[in-house]
């Protein structure tokens, strides 16, 4: 067991073992948002979650390995530091190691479904030194999901890995993201949350030498009842890092709720980095909430460059004002106002696939059939 | 032939002491082939008649009326008048960020025509339309009025004009702001759309100078809330050597 500094709070245990790991009791800085009584028990006790998600990795230039948790691969870069990602691992039956060799080209695509079932996943992806890799997980079905994902960028890598939770309406899920960036070695982390009752993403950053660059992107929409919250931590221990954090949320309806916390510590030895964060949140009606906290903590002033913004606002009117003002009806310019505010996130991630599955799920969430409208170019 | 009537129009806004009466009897008809200016000082009044016509929320019209060829203006939606066939280009353009220039004149001129004009043809109107406003085809993948300079927004708004080729159009202050160069090319535009004799025109102008482009046959001189004085284009040279003094000195209580 060791401890490891985490901002804002205190040391946190981190270990393998379930026992090590207390019962949250909703009081502590990590779970103070989180609504425990719709979490389906997965944070509430340390029994193994005995059910099962259906997990399929497909792709391109990538080696698929399949190992048990105790692999010494796995929990290296992630190693538990609470009781759901514990039992998430403990559970995990099948791990799965997603490799992008040595200086080559790899895609990858997981897809997780759940049947109605509690289950823990865990998966390690890898992107050697000197390769490019693409890893898109994408999350449908119901059931209660402790999951890990734990990465690594090796020297001069550059690896995207996108989370799409397209969950059903009723699941929970909690997921850790653990990731290490190597010397010179650029990650781009992107989570899309659209669907789901609870979800609960925590994302930790950290790197292994100096020129690693980091970008997380994300992007969620709540509607009415649901619990979208995401949770970064950004470490800068290394001198000469860099890191982006942009998040963008919409919320529609009665008791849509949406949390996001951006922590970036600076440590004492992170000289000439750069980092910068952003939430923005835009209430598309009465009754929802937005939760935005961004913390930035500086050790030392000998850096490049670091900053924080965070704005929840409500539908400009002279935006609609100004589309309505060219005959486009009220609903549709709605929903180019909504697609128009995901726009920058969607074109950093850069995969036409999740930008399509965005835009559709932000039509249907707005109630408008886009054909004939001149947006979709689908009459030619 | 299109004609817009307004009839007695008064309207006021909300303010913190309680509505405000900005309009306070608008007279005037403009018909298809007519161009007219209304010329007024700041605070007149002449940029909440365009805002008005165009049925922005933050105006409530307690008396009067507004027709287009006899449909009841004042009745419709803001985009049901633009489906109708008014067209307001805006001082201030507002900012869309995310929503491309193409997507934006696209999705507009189906909902103002009606139907999705073909792609291929689209992109042809759209890039002719673009060239003859000398701007740059980059621009069609920008994001509405983001960033886009002074000019450049004017430039779009008369784009938007050209393309939704409204029965009426409303300019408010599209000459603020320009340099000679973007104002000569901004007038041909505007020149252009009424060219054909179909359409009208409502200029609305605190300056004379896109006078020297666009030559209107009826000038309205506004004042406090109201159209104090009409006339042909010889009222406008009165205007450029006198001033609006007349103007204030006559509406003021001896």
């Amino acid at each position: 067991m060791t401890a490891t500094p985490a901002t804002d709070h205190a040391p946190r245990v981190a270990s393998r073992q379930v026992a090590d790991h207390g019962v949250p009791s909703g009081r502590e800085e990590e779970w103070r948002f989180a609504p425990l009584a719709r979490l389906a028990g997965l944070h509430s006790s340390g029994e193994p979650l005995t059910g099962a998600v259906a997990v399929e990795v497909t792709g391109e230039g990538i080696e698929v390995e399949t190992v048990g948790p105790d692999d010494d691969r796995v929990a290296r870069t992630l190693v538990p530091t609470d009781i759901v990602s514990a039992r998430a691992l403990a559970s995990a039956r099948d791990v799965r190691i997603i490799r992008v060799p040595r200086e080559s080209v790899g895609v990858a695509r997981v897809t997780v479904v759940g049947h109605g079932e509690q289950a823990g996943s865990h998966i390690v992806i890898e992107a050697e030194p000197f390769s490019t890799g693409t890893v898109v997980l994408e999350h449908r079905g119901s059931g209660a999901l402790a999951s890990n994902v734990e990465i690594r960028v090796g020297d001069s890598a550059k690896l995207t890995v996108v989370s799409v939770q397209d969950w059903d309406r009723d699941a929970v899920h909690i997921a850790r993201h653990d990731a290490v960036v190597g010397r010179d070695a650029r990650l781009l982390m992107g989570h899309v949350t659209l669907g789901g009752d609870v979800v609960r993403i925590l994302p930790t950053v950290s790197y292994a030498a100096p020129g690693g660059d980091a970008e997380l992107l994300g992007l969620f929409f709540a509607e009415s009842g649901q619990f979208l919250e995401h949770r970064v931590f950004v470490d800068h221990a290394i001198p000469q890092c860099r890191s982006f954090v942009l998040y963008k949320g919409a919320l529609q309806g009665e008791g849509a709720h949406t949390v996001w916390i951006g922590d970036v510590l600076v440590r004492s030895g992170a000289t000439a980095i750069d980092t910068y964060e952003v939430n923005r949140n835009l209430l598309l009606t009465d009754g929802a909430r937005a939760d935005s906290v961004p913390n930035l903590e500086l050790e030392t002033g000998e850096i490049v460059g670091a900053g924080h913004a965070s704005a929840t606002g409500r539908f400009d009117d002279e935006q609609l004002f100004y589309l309505r003002a060219r005959g486009i009806p009220e609903d549709l310019a709605r929903v180019l106002v909504v697609r128009g505010f995901f726009t920058d996130v969607l074109t950093r991630l850069g995969l036409p696939d999740v930008t399509a599955a965005v835009m559709a799920s932000v039509d249907a969430r707005l109630g408008v059939d886009l054909a004939g409208t001149g947006l979709e170019e689908d009459d030619d | 032939m299109s004609t817009l009537e307004i009839k007695d129009l008064h309207a006021s806004v909300e303010t913190e002491s309680g509505p405000r009466e900005i309009l306070q009897g608008v007279t005037l008809t403009v018909k298809a082939g007519e161009t007219h200016a209304v010329m007024g000082p700041n605070g007149s009044g002449k940029s909440t008649l365009a805002y008005v016509i165009a049925g922005h929320p933050k105006y409530t019209v307690t008396s009067g009326s507004i027709t287009l060829d006899g449909n009841d203006v004042l009745d419709m939606s803001v985009d049901e008048r633009a489906r109708a066939g008014l067209f307001l280009a805006m001082q201030y353009p507002v900012e869309v960020p995310g929503v491309s220039v193409s997507n934006f004149l696209r999705t507009s001129v189906t909902a103002v025509r009606g139907e999705a004009p073909k792609l291929r043809l689209w992109v042809k109107e759209m890039k002719a339309a673009m060239e003859a406003l000398s701007i740059d085809p980059s621009f069609a993948e920008r994001s509405v009025n983001e960033g886009f300079s002074g000019g450049e927004k004017k430039r779009h708004e008369i784009l938007q004009l050209e393309l939704l080729k409204p029965k009426i159009a409303v300019l408010d202050e599209t000459d603020s702001g320009l340099d000679v160069d973007a104002l000569k090319i901004v007038a041909e535009g505007v020149n252009r759309f009424q060219a054909d004799g179909t359409t009208g025109t409502l200029l609305i102008t605190h300056y004379t100078r896109i006078l020297r482009y666009i030559h209107p046959q009826f000038v309205h001189v506004f004042f406090d809330g109201r159209i104090v004085e009409s006339g042909g284009p010889e009222l406008a040279t009165q205007l450029e050597d006198e001033g609006y003094e007349r103007f204030i000195k006559a509406a003021s209580p001896a």
